[in-house]
């Protein structure tokens, strides 16, 4: 593990508790995945697969087809011929009856989702069950209603569906993103093709069983497994109408070179780095567990994470050693045990790039700070940890490191604290923690980002649009505003 | 001596309130339809167009940091001012080679659209925004605010029209712009920049470049200080290169009908914030 061992007191009790894993039975896997495409698994064409691992043990799960450009072609086919031969047509109070559906058989079988989740990511198994799955269902209960409301939404516009949809989503929260993509494409009429992370393919391939269940007609959701090639071979397309990528910003500003070229409609969730601001007059305990929350969630691999604490000049000696106590009381392990708070870094390659990342802080000069824990010897695991004398310049305080690692910087004025918190390409979200209303309200006006969290921190809801300013992208996800994304104005009303 | 031989305007550019001559020296002709010298006018470069965004970054905040009702009064007294020069404008777009009706028409709407744009300075966050029910003990909502700096490419045809029609649900929001009029728009642009100077529109708030479009666009869609660039009115032989320059900050490109009035047409100029907030006591 990288960086030197804490000098953070070891707590004085004993706090261990015994091993609670969730079974993990309630998982039916198959040994082989194909694409799911026009409604049933195909072979890819490519010929290719590769294997998903478990990143908590590094064992194979599955092995899971690798789409190429043909495949991604025979996708976008089986998109448009269900756009043009029915889904067009099919009335919004029919697609709500197919996004109801949908969202009753993930409730139903949430567990076996959230264990899936768990297995294929490495998150620990309280999130996936608790936030993620139960996220899904909401998001597609929500959307459903949408579908045969939709004149109601755009009041005085002419809409209609893009038609084919192209979708790529993220290994962070792989059956979330999957929902924030589908439900509104599919609530407004658009069929999809739909490109899941590299490391987290098997719940998108649960789902497909899910959409035949329900009755989804064939082609109006397809799902292509595969890498970076995969997700270029989609966005470069000639028949994809609309593009929405949740992923890197590198990635992103790909994406949208592409898509500029061509005026193609897109919607971009990228990276983010983001501020937690505490003021001296907040509730410190409850500040305390929101800057844990904030960072430490889902391994710190959130793209909204409260990755920079700016802490007021005044509390900041006190609340960095609270934290730092507070910190050391995390359970890292088995992603499975339902006590675990913080579970498995995604991938080797996440992991490398998080130790690159923190060995820069240190050669910087900011001072690490680690939870001593015992760490299992296989899989990918990063102890959480925190930056101390922190400047500006440093890489740890400008570069989003998408793991369990805050940087620690100061202020002294409100002023400043804006100043700071706004010092970033980035504006996905931002944290205000005071127990003065006028100034969260004042702060929430300054701040250049799209999500604010007073008092609280990594909330989401279906009806809450969630997405950046500046380079975090642009484009909202859920409420009102998202659902605008999959609609395009048809012209003058008739 | 006798009679009384007409003042020829100079035409120059407008950036920051103040109306400077291009850096670059060049000009270009413009001619009425049946080949009459209207004017020379500026031909602004890649300098004119950094130095007026920088004055549209310079003014932004304060713009926005105006309240609603002041922004609609002062979109208004653009639409009292331009009406009251309908004469003016008239016989320019005549020069272009309009009918005097057709022109009449044009200069009309154009009053028409800044009134319908100052009148949602206040309306348009209580009809874009939104109170989300989540499904938790939090107050949480949703309003628009402007992306910043935006930059504009106007449409050659009709050129009046379709300047409000971009113009005005641009900066009523409290964004900042700078407007790339092309040569056949240019008189009509830089007579505007007269009135908009004459409106209480604060320096900078809008800024007005005259000459190639094409040249400008690619400079503006590389500008790592640009929030958006308005392509509505775009010439269709932009490069790949620059299109895809826009991705460098992540930049929101906007498309659109170029002379629509929608209040969809607004929220192509804004981002859209949520705020979380407990409830409790």
């Amino acid at each position: 593990m990288a960086g030197p061992m804490a000098d953070d007191p070891t707590p004085e009790f004993g706090l261990d508790y015994a091993p609670a894993p969730e079974s993990t039975a309630v998982v039916h896997l198959a040994d082989e995945y194909g694409l799911f495409i026009g409604g049933e698994f195909v072979e890819p064409r490519s010929g290719r697969t590769f294997d998903t691992i478990n990143p908590a043990t590094e064992d194979r799960l599955a092995t899971v087809a690798e789409g190429d450009s043909a495949d991604v072609d025979r996708a976008v086919a089986a998109a448009r011929t269900a756009f043009e031969k029915h889904w067009s047509d099919t009335p919004g109070t029919v697609r709500a009856r197919y996004l109801y559906r949908i969202a009753r058989q993930l409730q139903e079988r949430s567990r076996e989702f959230a264990v899936l989740e768990t297995m294929d990511g490495g998150k620990p198994i309280r999130e996936s069950r608790d936030v993620d799955l139960p996220l899904v269902a909401a998001h597609f209960f929500h959307h459903a209603g949408w579908a045969d409301k939709l004149e109601h939404a755009f009041p005085n516009r002419n809409v209609a569906p893009h038609g084919v949809v192209g979708q790529i989503v993220p290994w962070n929260f792989p059956m979330l993103m999957a929902a924030w993509k589908l439900a509104p494409a599919l609530a407004c009429g658009n069929t999809v093709v739909l490109k899941p992370a590299e490391t987290t393919p098997l719940t998108a391939l649960l789902l497909a069983e899910v959409l035949q269940d329900v009755g989804l007609p064939p082609g109006v959701v397809n799902i292509v497994t595969g890498a970076g090639d995969t997700g270029a071979a989609l966005v470069e397309h000639p028949d994809v109408d609309k593009l929405a990528f949740t992923g890197s910003t590198g990635v992103g500003k790909q994406i949208q070179r592409s898509a500029a070229i061509r005026r193609l409609p897109l919607t971009l969730e990228l990276g983010g780095k983001a501020a937690n601001v505490v003021f001296e007059d907040a509730a410190i305990d409850q500040a305390i567990e929101g800057v844990i929350n904030g960072i430490f969630f889902n391994q710190g691999h959130v793209c909204c994470a409260g990755s920079r604490l700016l802490v007021q000049e005044s509390i900041a000696g006190d609340f960095i050693e609270r934290l730092k106590a507070r910190m050391t009381r995390l359970r890292v392990g088995d992603p499975l045990d339902k006590n675990t708070d913080v579970g498995a870094i995604n991938s080797a390659g996440q992991l490398a790039r998080i130790t690159a990342l923190v060995a820069s802080g240190v050669d910087e000069g900011a001072v690490l700070h680690q939870a001593p824990c015992d760490l299992p010897d296989r899989g990918f695991w990063f102890a959480p940890s925190v930056f101390t004398e922190v400047q500006q310049s440093h890489r740890v305080a400008r570069e989003e490191i998408f793991g369990p690692v805050l940087a620690v910087q100061t202020f002294r004025t409100p002023d400043e604290a804006v100043e700071k918190a706004n010092n970033s390409p980035y504006g996905l979200s931002a944290g205000i923690w005071t127990e003065k209303g006028s100034k969260i309200l004042w702060m929430a006006e300054r701040l250049r980002a799209g999500v604010i969290w007073a008092n609280t921190f990594n909330k989401f809801d279906p009806a809450s649009p969630f997405g950046g300013y500046k380079e975090s992208g642009f484009g909202r996800e859920g409420g009102l505003q998202g659902l605008g994304a999959y609609v395009r104005d048809a012209g003058a009303n008739a | 001596m006798g009679g009384h031989l007409p003042v020829d305007k100079t035409f120059k550019l407008f950036i920051g309130g103040a109306f400077p001559r291009s850096e670059s020296g060049y000009t270009f002709q413009v001619r009425s339809d049946d080949g009459r010298l209207l004017a020379n006018a500026a031909k602004a470069s890649r300098k004119d167009l950094r130095e007026a965004v920088r004055a549209a970054r310079s003014a932004q905040a304060g713009w926005a940091g105006r309240t609603a009702y002041n922004r609609g009064q002062v979109l208004y007294r653009v639409a009292e001012m331009l009406d009251a020069r309908s004469d003016e404008f008239t016989a320019l777009l005549g020069d272009g080679g309009r009918s005097d009706e057709s022109a009449r028409s044009e200069v009309e709407q154009a009053v028409d659209r800044w009134v319908w744009y100052a009148g949602w300075a206040d309306k348009f966050q209580q009809v874009l925004g939104t109170v989300n029910p989540v499904a938790g003990p939090f107050f949480n909502f949703t309003f628009p605010e402007p992306t910043g700096v935006v930059v504009q490419a106007v449409p050659d045809d009709p050129p009046l029209l379709g300047l409000a029609s971009r113009l005005a649900p641009a900066i009523v929001t409290g964004n900042t712009s700078v407007v790339l009029a092309g040569e056949a728009a240019a008189l009509v642009a830089m007579s505007l920049a007269e009135v908009l100077a004459t409106s209480d529109v604060p320096g900078g708030v809008v800024n007005i470049l005259t000459g190639d479009v094409s040249a400008l666009l690619p400079w503006a869609l590389g500008h790592l200080d640009v929030n958006a660039v308005d392509l509505a009115g775009s010439p269709d032989d932009l490069p790949d290169a620059a299109l895809a320059d826009a991705a460098e900050n992540v930049k929101r490109l906007v498309h659109g009908d170029p002379t629509a009035a929608s209040p969809s047409v607004i929220a192509g100029f804004l981002e859209f914030k949520t705020v979380w907030h407990p409830i409790g006591h």
